[in-house]
């Protein structure tokens, strides 16, 4: 909300300069955003009239007028703006003069005729964000007077972000209130004085929704002047606070609500049909509002009805059909009090927001209906003249809101804020805020005024106490905590370890969006996605992730298209799989790498990336849960990788994660510019781990024996390291695969596979017969699994 | 015959001329080898008349040392100068890069979150995780954000068909712990969160750490001292903050709290507050026998002050250029 320094100091002044003032709003809970400092770079800008306006012989779009600056003689002006006329009031900026952007005006010929000066918009002179011309002043406006003096200029203008708790900050006069409690500064509270009636029309008014509607206040008033025009005082502090000027009846309205926070009405009263009933909607009723459109309401929604049906939804925006027109003579104003419960939503169920709506839906105050319609109809008299009705001001009691009686206790005053503050100063700042304070036995019993609808338990007033007080005089402490020590855990290994890993092995780690797109997900994971956002900020961001994949190739592709070819990336981050209402999200350990093995290097060829490169990366990760005995890579097909290059991880024949090399169809539609291969690894089941078991280790030498093997070529190195292990499993303690050989002296179709194994027993030295009926073992068992061969 | 001494002179000529070790060895053999000339001279001493042999030999035997010893000399001499040669061949330009891979990185916001775990962790704080797709109990009503609340008009949130929702705030895990472990309770929850907004400081998915202390006699004051603290480690430095009434519907009293920057400028950085009875009895904690705090910190906000990052989607960009510089 933007709120004027010199309409703030109408209501308080204390003794702080503007700044200083600022950060008391800020310390108070009302954020100030940004001041606006209004005016004092204008100083020299008068007021002007517009005698003559001509064309400019060499431009169409441009005028040439002649005018009166107050310096006796008529001046040239070249004019753009569209909105020029004779006998105008605008502002000018005579050469010489500064304008607030920096620009010295001059003496200039345009399109080849002289200019005296410029005739000046709004936004020209910082008086605001747009503008369709130049400013068009007042017809009383004195020639010749400095523009400041008629807008009563300089100003500040606070941009306050206020919390939606404050509904009573809303107003001039909320913002005055706490400022008042907070400095002490004595709020003026001007005085409204009731307006007396002259005429005796009223507009009925039939409360039959008491619930909805407790209070309505209203008033008739006829024989204003249609033609009358809001003066330059209201419509700059309309312009300061971010509105429009558009008609005296509808300018008032917006000042009373923006300095009492309660928002008001007009209807043409001649249109008015019958009394005027607010009630509950019904399904498939429509009203068409000011702004033209035709709404179909809800049942939950309160409406305005008279005769005709509905003319406008309570607290969100009147209706078309009794609109006040530039022809009305007769209005009737309507203040009402609509409760927040029936209020909270609605203006967003439209698709809408009003200033009014915002109010009530944060609070407004009750007891002020009365208040804002005497202000409404004394500014209406003075402006547009006309003869005033009596103030009707009807209201049910017992559905009103009562502040009940809340008790603060003073050592849970202490406790909470870890700060005692003496009684007196409590019941001080309670009282300044205009609350009912009764001190009792250990505390105090304290009433809510009508306008604070968010004090409702002890919290909400120990907060008041310590925002008054101020959050800067409570000290700091540490807290004695009981809650235990947390374990360290080694069932699981640490991500932060993981990353390490992949760190140490060129990977960097990138954070990717949860949500991709849908066409890309399914790519990757070859089901579609039942995790599908109803309202995506695009469509490239619509469906939960199933796979970290898809993410991680856009910004490999985006890394390329930057000239990095080199591209080696790892994510550690949540997937999401199943249904709505019964998903999983998973943690998944992803990487991608792409290009040459090793950065362009000197001293070593530059290779390509390829299966086993990445292989190993994973065996590292894998190796850090000390699993890799329980885990295989078994040929798989996925529909994002190359068949023949892809496999499952399984530990413990369960699957854990998919390693491959990209299918070069997705590689290319993805605008990849090198083979890619990528891994991903299912967190919880890759990481989960046991403290390590030692066990001894053998004083007695190993021996190492090598064979070589002929066998299928469909027969995978794990198959058959299994089967070695397998032959003598006391003995053999590892089996390592180190030659593999196919061509000339081996038919096609098969594949020498040269083997070696580690023997080793750990109560005594091995000889060399048991280590040769191991190794017969070993063969008897790979010719009788895998119809091998030995080789000689 | 010619006299021992000049033929040790001789010998002595040769060993010093031998340039290379195969040079020396041949000298050697020339003099002292089976057939050599000192060995030579040895034998001839039976012709000698026998009182004369003893001297002849002692003298003979003398030599032999004199050109071991001259010999042994020179080896070791041209041991060294060949192996410094061949050190010298083997010299590298040690300015050339090393072999093999380099080293990868940390992408910047993992970093920062993990120097905020360790702080806290540090601090006797546990680290709970929970879920992304929450619904909206856990993300709204226990937090004390009613149906038709303004206050989740401010969420932005994403929702699903069905009224699940993507978690607008780490806050919803607060609920879940307590319920899952009682109280007391000291833990920070960081991790992803999402509000459908996008310009140059939102983007639609960002990090939060949420903080939570539930005991006996929690106060303000402890929160002032937790973030005052956190601060100063997180940057390094003293710090200089404000705390300034806010609003949550989930804490009462409320604050967010700026630092000190540049110039003098105050930035926000975090909310906080002690945590609404609401919330506290709606999770089944007693609000009279308990008090707590909480606050939630922007992880990425934080990120942007420390490294000084301008952008907020700099770090969604994934752009190696930029990520290369956190190692």
């Amino acid at each position: 909300m933007k709120i004027a320094e010199s309409w703030l100091r109408e209501w308080v002044s204390p003794d702080l300069d503007t700044e200083a003032l600022g950060h008391q709003l800020t310390m108070l809970g009302h954020e100030v955003d940004g001041i606006e400092f209004e005016g004092a770079e204008i100083a020299d800008i008068v007021i002007a009239e517009v005698m003559e306006v001509g064309k400019h012989p060499d431009a169409d779009k441009l005028s040439l007028c002649k005018v009166n600056d107050g310096s006796g003689t008529l001046v040239d002006v070249v004019c753009g703006a569209p909105n020029v006329f004779q006998g105008m009031k605008t502002p000018i900026a005579k050469p010489g003069v500064k304008l607030p952007n920096g620009m010295k005006l001059r003496k200039a010929k345009i399109r080849g005729v002289v200019s005296n000066g410029m005739l000046c918009s709004a936004v020209e002179l910082g008086l605001g964000e747009e503008s369709d011309g130049i400013m068009s002043l007042p017809q009383d406006a004195e020639v010749g007077a400095r523009l400041i003096d008629l807008l009563k200029l300089p100003d500040a203008i606070f941009d306050l972000d206020l919390t939606p708790n404050r509904g009573d900050c809303f107003s001039v006069l909320g913002i005055a209130r706490d400022v008042s409690a907070l400095t002490g500064a004595s709020l003026k509270n001007p005085t409204v004085k009731a307006v007396k009636a002259t005429i005796d029309d009223i507009q009925p008014v039939e409360l039959v929704e008491p619930a909805g509607c407790p209070r309505f206040a209203g008033r008739v008033i006829r024989g204003i002047d249609p033609a009358a025009k809001s003066p330059v005082w209201l419509t700059e502090r309309l312009r300061r606070a971010g509105l429009r000027a558009i008609s005296p009846v509808v300018d008032i309205t917006n000042f009373v609500m923006l300095e009492f926070g309660q928002p008001l009405h007009a209807y043409d009263f001649a249109l008015l049909q019958g009394p005027i009933r607010p009630r509950m909607a019904k399904s498939g009723e429509t009203v068409t509002l000011l702004d033209e459109k035709e709404v179909e309401l809800n049942d939950d929604t309160l409406i305005i009805t008279d005769d005709s049906g509905p003319i406008g939804i309570a607290g969100i925006m009147g209706g078309l059909s009794t609109a006040v027109t530039d022809k009305t003579t007769d209005i009737f104003f309507e203040a009402a009090f609509w409760p927040q419960d029936f209020m909270a939503g609605r203006a967003r169920s439209y698709a809408m927001q009003t200033d009014a709506s915002m109010r009530f839906e944060r609070g407004v105050d009750p007891a002020g209906q009365g208040r804002a319609v005497e202000r409404a109809t004394q500014l209406l008299l003075d402006i547009a003249g006309g003869n005033a009705g009596p103030l009707v001001d009807e209201s049910v009691k017992k559905h009103l809101p009562v502040r009940t009686e809340i008790t603060l206790r003073k050592d849970h005053l202490a406790r909470l804020l870890g700060l005692a503050i003496n009684d007196s100063e409590v019941a001080n700042i309670l009282t300044r805020l205009s609350m009912k304070v009764a001190a009792i036995d250990g505390g105090w019993n304290v009433s809510a005024p009508s306008h604070r609808f968010d004090i409702v338990i002890e919290a909400d007033l120990i907060e008041e106490v310590a925002r008054i007080h101020g959050y800067d005089s409570i000290p700091e402490a540490t807290e004695y905590s009981q809650a235990p020590l947390e374990t360290v855990t080694e069932t699981k290994v640490d991500l932060e370890r993981v990353a390490a890993t992949l760190i140490a092995r060129d990977y960097q780690e990138i954070v990717t969006y949860s949500f991709i797109d849908e066409g890309a997900n399914e790519a990757f994971t070859g089901s579609k996605s039942e995790l599908i956002l109803s309202n995506p900020i695009s469509s490239e961001m619509s469906v939960m992730r199933a796979s970290l994949w898809p993410g991680m190739i856009v910004a490999a592709a985006a890394n390329n298209a930057r000239q990095q070819d080199r591209v080696r990336l790892f994510e550690a981050s949540k997937t999401f799989h199943g249904s709505l209402g019964e998903h999983t999200e998973i943690v998944r350990i992803a990487g991608l790498v792409s290009g040459t093995a090793n950065p362009e290097q000197w001293a070593s060829p530059l290779e390509s990336v390829d299966f086993f490169d990445i292989k190993a990366d994973v065996e590292a990760l894998l190796a850090l849960a000390a699993a890799e005995n329980d885990i295989h890579f078994v040929a798989t097909e996925h529909p994002a990788l190359q068949s023949g290059q892809a496999a499952e991880i399984t530990r413990d024949d369960e699957i854990i994660g998919v390693i491959g090399k990209l299918h070069p169809r997705l590689e290319k539609s993805f605008g990849l510019k090198r083979a890619v291969f990528l891994f991903e690894l299912d967190a919880a089941k890759t990481l989960a781990s046991n403290a390590p078991s030692a066990a001894e280790i053998s004083k007695f030498p190993a021996i190492r024996r090598d064979i070589a093997v002929i066998v299928d070529d469909k027969i995978s190195a794990d198959e058959i390291v299994k089967v070695v292990a397998a032959s003598s499993p006391m003995l053999i303690q590892d089996v390592r695969i180190f030659d593999i050989y196919k061509g000339p002296g081996i038919e096609a179709g098969r594949k020498s596979v040269a083997i070696s194994l580690i023997l080793q027993e750990t109560s005594r030295t091995l000889t060399d017969d048991d280590a040769d009926v191991a190794m017969a073992a070993a063969v008897k068992k790979l010719e009788d699994q895998f119809a091998a061969i030995l080789r000689d | 015959m010619q006299a021992l001494s000049e033929l040790i002179n001789q010998a002595a000529s040769e060993i010093d001329a031998a340039t290379d070790l195969a040079a020396l060895e041949a000298v050697r053999v020339s003099y002292l080898g089976k057939k050599g000339q000192l060995t030579a001279r040895l034998k001839t001493l039976g012709q000698l008349p026998a009182k004369e042999r003893a001297s002849a030999g002692q003298e003979i035997n003398q030599a032999k040392q004199t050109l071991q010893g001259r010999f042994n000399t020179r080896r070791d001499s041209l041991e060294n100068a060949a192996l410094e040669a061949k050190l010298a061949a083997d010299a590298v330009d040690v300015s050339l890069p090393g072999r093999g891979r380099s080293i990868g990185g940390r992408h910047p916001l993992s970093r920062v979150q993990s120097r905020i775990e360790r702080i806290f962790t540090n601090a006797g704080f546990g680290v709970r995780s929970g879920p992304e797709i929450e619904d909206d109990f856990h993300n709204f009503t226990a937090l004390n954000i009613p149906d038709n609340h303004p206050a989740r008009a401010l969420h932005d949130t994403f929702y699903f068909p069905g009224g699940n929702l993507l978690r607008t705030h780490t806050s919803p895990v607060q609920i879940r712990s307590i319920v899952n472990e009682g109280v007391p309770i000291r833990i920070i929850a960081p991790g992803r969160v999402y509000r459908c907004d996008s310009d140059q400081t939102h983007t639609p998915m960002f990090h939060q750490v949420e903080g939570l202390v539930i005991d006996e006699n929690i106060s303000f004051a402890n929160l002032k001292a937790v973030l005052h603290q956190f601060v100063e480690a997180f940057f390094e430095r003293e710090a200089e903050l404000r705390f300034r009434p806010s609003y949550f519907p989930f804490t009462e009293p409320s604050a967010e709290v700026d630092i000190r920057w540049d110039e003098g400028n105050w930035l926000e950085i975090l909310g906080c507050g002690m945590v609404h009875p609401n919330v506290l009895e709606k999770a089944g904690v007693d609000s009279e026998k308990y008090t707590g705090y909480a606050f939630g910190i922007g992880i990425d906000r934080l990120a942007m002050l420390r490294y000084g990052v301008t952008d907020l989607r700099t770090f969604f960009d994934n752009d190696l250029r930029f990520l290369r510089q956190f190692r």
